[in-house]
């Protein structure tokens, strides 16, 4: 390390300029707090980087993933339970970090959800309905989030307005429709914007699906479907269904991210705003006292050590990071896995997918038009929505089928069981079935287990000197049993779609690894909740040991729903700004007692 | 690479994809091209990937998935020399000079696990890299060399580089006859 030199001290500084971190930077900006920025990434935005002329590109964006950080620069290492020595990820897998401002909310696909009222609840709704042996099982280690869907409901809907989130309610005030998902939570309004277009394969599923009972809807997306001015005052255009969403930026102005939504309203003008690009926080600086913390040490791009002084601190980088930092800072003690004490690391959970890959005879499924996040899906199978009694697990998955991704290079391996892989059989097989395949998706529930966690590896390191993370995590036996179960009603919808061939797949039946990508939904570590033993941040996501931090991403959810987390992320990310801006900044300190 | 190792990579690439009523061989529409380009850049010399020691033995047992510390260009390197001497042993001669049905029971043999082309060599993995390379060559924009005329993308029926389908959304079901677009601009 060369030249330590010091910043002006702000009054807040947001670490990793995502979702997160531009909601937060927006917030508290506009109630006037000097704020500056820190990501690891370079500057990035639709226009010089993905425009119409560059952004259909499945071998750089999506083959490649230039737009993710490299594992090069920021990976972790894996195993599956504590006795054998991990390995490092040495090429991408799920642990999906942006390599540049904006993070994965730049290149996401764009599913913008709210969670399911269960899900805040799983522990205490499981022992109320289903007994105390259910949520004890000597393996689960369930606790609630110490909010309900209710308290942040409003914060999903400032969410929505700002992404523009195309949609229709199923639930208005506690109104049921059939038109959209009626078992989600109330809502207090419609979405933003009307949900995009019916596309083939939502056809198919909609009517195979509703002749069977179930309830088909489509899924919230964060791709606009008419011209749409956010809170903020941003426009955005309506989403061309290019198809090039998921692994790329979106050239139309469509799909919602920091780029599109915030970034115009926080950059222009912004005299209470400063960015800093390039440059990766290595520490939190704790105070004397250990109460608080003083400020952040980053490396800037000349590989000189800084210090950036601020009152308050938020860690808003991805999920994986946010955990590494705390653990690297000391804040908050770590967790042991053999006693369940401690909280930095403390339920790591994933997402729980089976499903089936099907294939149709003579369609024109048409893939290539499509956005990231459109798709047909029920809810009868996910969450609680379902009688568990005579279960052996609790939980569910959403199924899902997607219109997106018609991209040759990668579907390629969505050829039926037994095609040739190569050769004038593969060609035959793929010139046909291009255009006539669809997945069922189920993408399950995440329960967290007493020996799966986070914390630093003995071994390896990154370019900076610093440990990676390491991942101990291995598919509880309730999520095993899940994903059985929605894989065997998957088939189900797959023969009542009309599918010739199926199969049915399930990553849940062999051990976890990090090297395949069932999701890039990793969550937990820093988890939020009501008791200071069991949780590292409280319901405002602020450290419970040093107040003036607030730690805020997936690595709060003590637990995953049947859905993507991005929406949750939004909404915790404002109403972590609103109570700073309201009574923390009022009067420093917890916000709550333990 | 040499002659030899370029002549050889012809020859599998062109059973991988051969020419056929679908469309034109892997060589034909520049896939040769196209690795060498990749080869001469970032993905070349794994400029994204973790690369630091110590290298373990379980890392594939652990992750399910093969992983490596040599770079790609290296790879190829290593590959090819190992498929050389295993045939020069095996049948005395090039690669490229065999007759197709051998060459495609010697590939298909690396694929499956029933040849191994010496012992430094994971020849499973190898076979994955040249299949994943040059189908990469054949369905990705002719911008990086290969798909010439957008074979590839006719084959199968996939437009291309268009970023605009609200003209189509509402005719679900129909066969739509869309002539592919590259980021290549016509001349």
């Amino acid at each position: 390390m060369t030249t330590r030199r010091t910043n002006p001290k702000v009054d807040a500084v947001i670490v990793g300029f995502g979702w997160a971190g531009s909601l937060m930077a927006a917030e508290l900006s506009r109630a006037n707090m000097n704020v500056v920025a820190i990501d690891r990434g370079p500057w990035r935005d639709t226009f010089p980087d993905t425009p119409l002329t560059a952004d259909p590109d499945e071998l750089r964006w999506k083959t490649r993933r230039e737009l993710l950080a490299p594992p090069h620069d920021t990976t972790l290492t894996m195993r599956n339970t504590l006795d054998q020595t991990a390995v490092p990820q040495r090429d991408f897998g799920i642990s999906e970090l942006g390599g540049g401002v904006g993070g994965q909310g730049f290149q996401w696909a764009g599913m913008a959800w709210r969670f399911n009222p269960w899900d805040f609840r799983v522990r205490s709704e499981t022992i109320e309905r289903y007994g105390m042996a259910r949520a004890e099982d000597g393996e689960l280690q369930l606790q609630d989030w110490g909010i309900t869907y209710a308290e942040l409901e409003p914060d999903y809907d400032r969410w929505e307005q700002i992404a523009g989130v195309a949609g229709q309610a199923g639930n208005l005030r506690g109104k049921l429709t059939s038109r959209g998902n009626p078992f989600e939570g109330p809502r207090s309004r419609e979405y933003p914007t009307p949900k995009l277009k019916t596309l083939r394969m939502m056809e198919i599923f909609n009517k195979a699906t509703s002749e069977m009972g179930l309830h088909p809807f489509t899924i919230p997306c964060a791709n606009v479907s008419q011209a749409y001015v956010n809170p903020l005052g941003v426009t955005m255009a309506p989403c061309t269904y290019c198809g090039f969403c998921s692994s790329y930026g979106c050239g139309n102005y469509s799909k919602a991210s920091p780029q599109t939504c915030v970034f115009p309203a926080l950059l222009n003008n912004n005299p209470n705003f400063r960015l800093i690009t390039n440059a990766c926080v290595t520490r939190v600086n704790k105070a004397a006292d250990g109460k608080s913390v003083t400020g952040v040490t980053y490396i800037d791009q000349n590989g000189s050590e800084v210090l950036q002084p601020a009152d308050i601190i938020c860690l808003t980088a991805f999920q994986m990071e946010n955990v590494r930092l705390m653990l690297l800072s000391g804040i908050g003690k770590p967790y042991d896995p053999l006693t369940s004490e401690g909280v930095v690391g403390r339920n790591f959970s994933f997402q729980t997918v089976s499903g089936a890959d099907l294939w149709f005879e003579e369609d024109h499924i048409n893939p290539f038009i499509g956005a990231g996040g459109l798709g047909s899906q029920i809810d009868d199978y996910n969450s609680d929505n379902f009688d568990h009694s005579s279960l052996d697990f609790i939980g569910g998955a959403g199924i899902l089928t997607l219109s997106r991704d018609g991209t040759p290079i990668a579907n390629a391996n969505k050829l039926p069981p037994g095609t040739p892989r190569w050769g004038s059989g593969f060609k035959r097989a793929y010139s046909n079935y291009y255009q006539n395949y669809g997945v069922l998706f189920n993408q399950g529930t995440s329960m967290p287990i007493k020996r799966g966690y986070l914390d630093l590896d003995p071994t390896y390191k990154d370019p900076f000197g610093l440990p990676l993370l390491r991942l101990t995590y291995d598919y509880a036996r309730n999520d095993r049993a899940m994903a059985t179960f929605t894989m065997n009603r998957a088939i189900q919808i797959g023969k009542r779609m009309g599918a010739s061939q199926f199969s049915a797949f399930n990553f849940a039946e062999k051990p976890f690894t990090t090297a395949i990508g069932a999701s890039n939904h990793t969550i937990g570590g820093a988890v939020m909740g009501a008791d200071p033993t069991s949780s590292a941040v409280n319901s405002y996501l602020q450290s419970w040991d040093c107040h003036n931090v607030f730690v805020v991403g997936a690595s709060a959810f003590p637990n995953n729903g049947g859905y993507n987390p991005t929406g949750t992320v939004g909404a915790l990310a404002l109403r972590a700004a609103r109570a700073i801006c309201g009574n923390y900044a009022r009067k420093p300190g917890a916000l709550q007692k333990g | 690479m040499d002659d030899e190792d370029v002549r050889t990579l012809k020859a599998v690439f062109d059973r991988l994809i051969p020419e056929d009523q679908f469309g034109p061989s892997a060589s034909k529409v520049g896939c040769l091209d196209f690795l060498d380009a990749q080869l001469t850049g970032g993905y070349g010399e794994a400029s994204t990937l973790y690369r630091e020691g110590p290298e373990q033995p379980h890392e594939e047992q652990m992750l399910q998935k093969a992983q490596f510390i040599a770079i790609p260009r290296e790879r190829y390197r290593a590959g090819l020399q190992a498929l050389r001497a295993y045939i020069l042993e095996t049948d005395g001669a090039s690669f490229a000079d065999l007759p197709p049905s051998r060459q495609d029971e010697i590939l298909a043999g690396m694929e499956q696990g029933t040849i191994k082309l010496g012992m430094a060599l994971n020849t499973g993995a190898f076979f994955e890299l040249m299949l994943t390379n040059v189908r990469e060559g054949y369905f990705a924009d002719p911008y990086y060399g290969g798909n010439k005329d957008m074979a590839g993308w006719k084959m199968i029926g996939f437009p291309g580089a268009r970023y605009d389908y609200r003209a189509y959304t509402d005719r679900t079901g129909q066969k739509l006859n869309l002539v592919p677009v590259s980021l290549v601009p016509k001349n």
